[in-house]
Formats: C-alpha cells, structure tokens, sequence
C-alpha cells in the first residue's frame, strides 16, 4: 500500500467530494470535501489499514479563501505509509465532522484546533478549551491575533493575579523581509527613553541603514 | 529625679537593644541557614533546580535540601520557569499560601523577565504578581548561579532585623516608600 | 464466648473491580492534583473522581506551560527558533534540535553529510540516556526510592558535561542548525564519550540491580496502568509507551534518518504494557544507546559538517569579512531567513519520550507560515485516563511517572 495507491481507493470509493492530490518531497496530500471527511477517515482506517491518525492541526490562511484548513495525518503502523489529508473551511463556517469516533487520540488535537483557530467539531464529546482557560476570550494561532496578546480578563479563581496584558515586544520579532523596517531603529538599546523609541518607530525613516 | 529615672530607662532601653540585635542575629542565622525552598518548577529551569538538588552541587550544604512542595511549610519560593497566565493565578495563591516570613527568588530569564517567551500567553516576569527578592539571569543558569543566589539572599537575610521588625508586616512592601531589601541580580 | 467467623480478604485489585461494578457506600470525592504537585513532573492537573481510594474518572488539565511557540515561530526565522525547540523536550534538548534540523532540511530538500549525520546520531542517543536516566529516576523517587535518583543523576551530570564540551552549554543546547552544526566536535569530545560509555553501563546495571527485582518496586508497578495494544494504536501513543503494549515499531527501523539504517540496535518491546514493561523497555533502551554511540564514535567518517550551499549555512567569517558574495549571503540569511520553497512537510523523529513531529507549512520566504508542533507527550497524556480508572491513587504515582512525559513539549 503506497500513498497513491490509498489515494486511489478513497477517490473509487467516495466519488465526489474528494479534491485535489498533491506530491511534495515524497508526500501525498489529499483535499476532502468536509462533509465527506468523516467518512473517508473510517474508509481508509478500516479498508486500507490507516490505524493511527498522528497528528491533526489546524491552519489559518489569512487572506485566502477558504480562510481555515485542518490537516489530518494518517499513519498505517502495518503498511508503513502516511498520508495527508485536508479539509478546508470558510471563515464564518468553520465546522467540521469530529473524527474522534475513528482514532480516539483524535480528542485532544481537536480541541486544541478550536482553542487556537476557532474550528469547531461537530460530534466531539467535549469540545471545551485546553491550552487556554475557559473564558478566554480569543483564539491565539489566529493571523489577525497579534503575538504579543490582546487584554484579557484571567478565570474568576485567579483574579489576585491581575489581568492578561499585552507583552512589550520593543519592536521585534527580529527579521527583516523587504518592504519591512530596518533593524537598526529597532533596536531597543539605541534609545534612551520609551518616549524617543515610540517616537522612532512610528515615524518611518527612509534614509536609515538597514 | 526624673534625671534618675531617665537613666534608668535609658539603660534599660540600651541593654534591650544589646538583647534584641544579640537575638536578632541568631534568628537571623537560623533562618538564613535553613530557607526551604518552595520549588515552584515550572519548566526547564526546574531541572536544574533538581540538579542543584542532587549530588552534584548539593544545595543542602545550604540547608536548602528541604524541597517542601507545601506551601504551608516552606519560607523560600524558586520561581523556575516560564509562568504563564494560566498558571499565574496558581503561583499567586501558594505565594499567599505560604507563611511570613518569606522569600523570592526569580530563576532565570522566564521568570525574572519573560524570557525569550514574548508572547501574548507568558507573564513577563514573575514580579509582576510577586515581591521578588533576588533575579538569577541564565536560561536556565547554571547550578552555581543558583547556589550563588541563594548565597546572596543569606547575606540578606543575616542584615535583617527581624525581632525589631516583629511588629511590622515582615514581608516589606517593593515599592511606596519602605525599605527595599532587594533586589539582588545575579548573573547566570 | 468467642466464635469464629470468615473474613473475606480482599485484595486491591479485586477491590477495584468492585469500585467499578457497583456502587460502594459513600459518594464520590473530587480531588484536585496539581499543577504544582511533586509528582506530576512539570505543571500537570488532574482531577480525580474517588471512590474512597478508588479512581473512577480522571480529567486532565493541561495548558499551564503553554508558551505560544507556534505563533512565536510564524514570527521566527527558521534559525531562530532553534532555541525553542531546546525547550521542548527539555529532557532531551539535542534530540529536538536533531529533528527540527532534518525537518527543515526536509522542506529545503538538502542532505547533510554523512559526519553531520553520525554527530546527529550522537547527540540524539546521548539525550535518550540523559531523558531515560531522568525518567527512571523521577519515577524511583515518586515511588520512595530516593537513591536511585541521585544515582541517575550524578549520572547525567557527565552528560551534562558532555554537552558542554560538545556545544558549550550544559542543557539548552542549540547545537544543530539548518543544513549541519553550529560547529564542528570538538577534538576532547571523543575520548570524553569514550570514556563516559565504559562508565555509564555499570551505572545502568546499579539501577536495574536496586529496582528491577526489587519487591516494592514489583508491587507498585506490576500490572499496574495496562494500556493494550489495540488501545495504545488508537490513543496515538508513540515511543516506549506503545512499543511496552507490544507493537515492534521504531522510527529509527522503520523510516530510518540520519543514517540509523548503518547502525546494528535492538528495539525492545514489551508485552503486557503495564508500568514495569515501560520501565524495562526505558532500561534497555539505554543499553541500547550505548551500543549506538559506541558504533557512531567509532565509524565517525571524516568530511565537513555542513551542506555546501551558501544559501543555506552561513559562509566562513574570514570570507565573509572579505568578499562580497559572501557577505551578501551571510546577510540575507541573518536578516531574512533561509528562503525556503512553498509547501508542506512533515517529518518526525523518535525521540525518548516518543515520535516528536514537525509540520511545516510554508508559502516561501525566511519564516514558515504554520509550524505544528506534535508533541509525543500531548498525545501520550491522552492514555492517562485509560490507563489510570479503576486503579487507586497511588497506582496514579506509579502511572504517570511510567508515561514520562514532560509538559514543555504537551503545551508548547
């Protein structure tokens, strides 16, 4: 059983509602329709031998549509062979079939998709925060969620330990790509006060060195 | 008369203090040589907080061998590793939890600053919710720059007065105006 | 008068299944373990669900290491959030700098060569001793046997040394980079490891010979936390947890990297998948890394240690300070990042605690667009539950020191 050959058998027995297949550096990925992935999950767990789902994550492709994707890993343990697939979702409708009822380990990634993207699972017997608190109110992995954090209020049992602000990132993360600021007036060091950085990095300079 | 009475008290007033700096230093003495500490290992600085523990270095020659994980037991809280808001709350009651006096020390880069953990679910340093007493910079430090800190804290420690500041909250405030014991940064 | 009467004489096993099958008087107890607990080993929560000693359900908590290092790395060259992966496993730093390293490498389609490759091997079975030697031992402690624990680690502190010498730093190491190492070994490495593997197998047999045999040791970890075969597969279980619930399978054997195909190794596999099944697996596991780095020191080709592409690694100083080519690529590559094609791959490697995972998707450029992390123990920590009802709270301690897992790598 190869990857293709798996491929293969999931087009002859799902039909329709199976999308594109794709090779890169020896690896297959697979684009199911999502309300067919439940199925071909069950499919390639029980007719091709896939009995163990690795890894499954979420992606958040700001500024494409489809906005979100869920990546599902399949292993077979007999045949020695993986295999990608992925299911791709609108922003305002990201729900999916939860795959628990195929792989139990299936649980835990799941939720850790919907803590982090918002992705919810239909099916999933407890789809409830697991990196974040409960009541946190945003999802972090998110592209329009700014690394340093948003403010945020802490679990009622927690309130002597103040509130979620936002970290101080003194201008970095620290590369360059083009079209970006200079490191040099980045650089926090180079200034005396908060006030004079503030000043320095909201004001582009187009001639500083890079 | 009251020039008498005067002298008396003022003799009385100077053997007190002959009495209390003697008791003062040996409570100080005890204290500084037997810090429990409360590990609070979060995460790879944990381990070498173990190691500093184990044989190697041996941090009981310091008297802190005692690793009490009650809070209600121990005087010297090791805040080693990155503290995140989650836990925040956590770290926040067993500093509550434990009993005057007592003390901070801040291990690493996580939990003195953050670390290089800038994001948006790291506190940026433990201070911001706990009186820290001494920053040990490293990631993680080395077992000797922990040793080091705690070497340092007993010098503190052994400068207190703490029969004279019996009456007043032992654990002085950081900031607003009362005396600032610390902190004490050492490099790791 | 005294008369006689039968008493029955339960066991704690029976007992247990007499928890699980009705209803014993009294109502159940919840209580909480953790985060901070000594013997959850990092920042775990657990809830119990107790019927007097008895654990009827478990809920796991986890989340109180989360760090954000998957946002942080779509904000991160690929060279610079090597240091995150230190922190990963922090357990076994090496070996995650190792898979990182052949991840991105798998994205950029570079090989390393072969004396990068058997250097790799090194560094990934030395911190396979470092994290077993620590799992033994935090288990040991956990269930009372101290010694043990200072045994391992006045052991691990010649790994520690080892470390040293080989990257500069005890711990966190950062030793690998994109497309080789940061440096070369250097020449007091090789008779330092030398001498450390004539050392470390008497130590492996002092613990085997204080715990293997030993009645209490027996006692608490003898049919205690079976995981099946059929569920260890389902719960996604990978590394010593999966192969003591007997399936024969090793990432090393089965999609070698690094060269591992060159290197003559067993794979312990257990059969019952209790907790002294994960505990001799572990054991032998080291002895087999020993062999491992016994073979690697000795067939250690010659040859450069990084891949000959100036897009990739970073140019020799003394060229770089002096031409302009070089200079150039030096300085895309610190400002920018290595530009890596568009795609997605996912390569995974065994490490100690299990199968560590990186996906990478990237749309071109120095940073990667989602880096997903899969963690060993995030998945491994799903088995507590199975493993752990019916058992009582004691059993637990002996439960999750056996998992050995490590909440850098679970929350990320």
């Amino acid at each position: 059983m190869t990857p293709q050959a798996a491929v293969q058998q999931l087009v002859e027995h799902l039909g329709e509602g199976v999308g594109e297949s794709a090779e890169f550096r020896g690896e297959v990925t697979m684009v199911v329709g999502r309300d067919k992935i439940a199925a071909a999950c069950r499919f390639l767990k029980e007719h091709c031998g896939f009995d163990m789902l690795t890894d499954l994550s979420g992606i958040d492709n700001y500024g494409e549509e489809p906005r979100f994707a869920v990546a599902y890993h399949l292993y077979s343990l007999t045949h020695r062979c993986p295999l990608r697939l992925k299911v791709l979702l609108d922003e305002d409708d990201a729900l999916v079939d939860s795959v628990v009822g195929v792989w139990s380990t299936a649980s835990w990634h799941e939720r850790e998709a919907y803590d982090m993207f918002g992705i919810r699972f239909a099916g999933h017997p407890n789809l409830k925060r697991i990196l974040m608190w409960e009541g946190y109110p945003h999802h972090p992995l998110r592209k329009d969620f700014p690394l340093a954090g948003l403010p945020a209020d802490l679990p009622a049992t927690a309130e002597e330990a103040g509130r979620v602000e936002t970290a101080n990132m003194l201008g970095g993360p620290y590369f360059s790509g083009p079209g970006q600021r200079g490191t040099v007036s980045r650089e926090p060091r180079q200034y005396d006060t908060a006030a004079e950085q503030a000043d320095k990095l909201s004001s582009p300079n187009k001639a500083e060195p890079v | 008369m009251s020039s008498v009475v005067n002298t008396a008290v003022d003799l009385r007033a100077e053997s007190r203090d002959v009495v209390v700096t003697r008791l003062d230093s040996a409570v100080d003495w005890a204290r500084k040589n037997s810090c429990w500490p409360m590990p609070m290992g979060l995460a790879c600085c944990a381990i070498e907080l173990m190691a500093t523990g184990a044989s190697r270095f041996d941090i009981s020659r310091f008297g802190a061998e005692v690793m009490r994980f009650s809070p209600r037991q121990s005087d010297l809280m090791v805040v080693a590793g990155t503290c995140v808001y989650k836990m925040a709350g956590v770290v926040k009651r067993l500093w509550e939890q434990m009993p005057n006096p007592k003390w901070c020390i801040a291990m690493g880069a996580c939990a003195s600053t953050g670390g290089m953990y800038r994001s948006y679910a790291v506190v940026q340093g433990i201070d911001r919710i706990l009186p820290v007493d001494v920053y040990i910079s490293g990631c993680p430090p080395r077992p000797e720059a922990l040793l080091e800190a705690l070497m340092a804290l007993q010098r503190q420690i052994e400068n207190e007065k703490s029969i004279e500041n019996l009456r007043q909250d032992q654990h002085q405030p950081r900031m607003g105006g009362a005396p600032v014991r610390g902190p004490i940064v050492v490099q790791g | 008068m005294a008369t006689q009467r039968e008493m029955e004489i339960i066991d704690s096993a029976y007992r247990a299944q007499l928890a699980l099958e009705e209803e014993l008087s009294g109502d159940k107890m919840l209580v909480n373990m953790g985060p901070s607990h000594p013997s959850t080993h990092g920042v775990l929560r657990v809830i119990l669900e107790l019927d007097g000693e008895v654990i009827t359900d478990l809920t796991t908590d986890i989340g109180y290491l989360h760090r954000g290092d998957e946002k942080i790395a779509e904000n991160m060259t690929y060279t610079q959030f090597i240091p995150y992966t230190d922190r990963l496993d922090y357990l076994s730093p090496l070996a995650n700098n190792v898979a990182y390293a052949y991840a991105v490498e798998k994205l950029l389609g570079v090989t390393v060569p072969p004396r990068c490759q058997y250097i790799r091997v090194i560094c990934s079975e030395l911190a396979r001793i470092s994290s077993h030697l620590l799992g033994v031992g935090a288990m040991s402690i956990d269930l009372g046997a101290m010694s043990v624990f200072l045994y391992t680690f006045a052991e691990r502190e010649k790994i520690y040394n080892l470390c040293e010498c080989l990257s500069g730093a005890r711990f966190t190491t950062s030793y690998t980079r994109i497309g080789g190492l940061a440096h070369d070994m250097p020449a007091e490495f090789a008779p330092m490891l030398r001498q450390f593997l004539d050392e470390i197998p008497a130590a492996i047999d002092e613990t085997d010979k204080l715990l293997s045999r030993n009645k209490i040791f027996l006692a608490r970890t003898k049919d205690i936390g079976v995981l099946s075969r059929a569920d260890a597969i389902d719960l996604g279980t990978t590394g010593p947890i999966l192969r003591a619930s007997g399936v024969d399978w090793d990432i090393r054997k089965v999609h070698p990297y690094s060269g591992y195909e060159y290197f003559d190794f067993e794979v312990p596999v257990g059969t019952v998948g209790d907790c002294y099944d994960r505990y001799l697996v572990r054991m032998e596991e080291m002895r087999q890394s020993v062999s491992i780095l016994r073979q690697a020191i000795e067939k250690l080709p010659e040859g450069p240690v990084n891949v000959d592409d100036p897009k990739i690694v970073l140019p020799e100083k003394k060229a770089v300070l002096t031409r302009m080519e070089e200079l150039i690529h030096q300085f895309i590559q610190v400002t920018a990042g290595i530009n890596a094609p568009p795609g997605e791959v996912y390569f995974s490697a065994e490490n100690p605690k299990g199968e560590l995972g990186f996906y990478i998707v990237s749309k071109g450029g120095g940073t990667p667009h989602r880096l997903k992390i899969r963690g060993p123990s995030f998945v491994n920590l799903q088995a507590l539950q199975k493993m752990s009802v019916g058992h009582m709270v004691a059993d637990l301690i002996s439960i999750l020191g056996s998992i050995d897992f490590v909440m850098g790598e679970c929350d990320r």
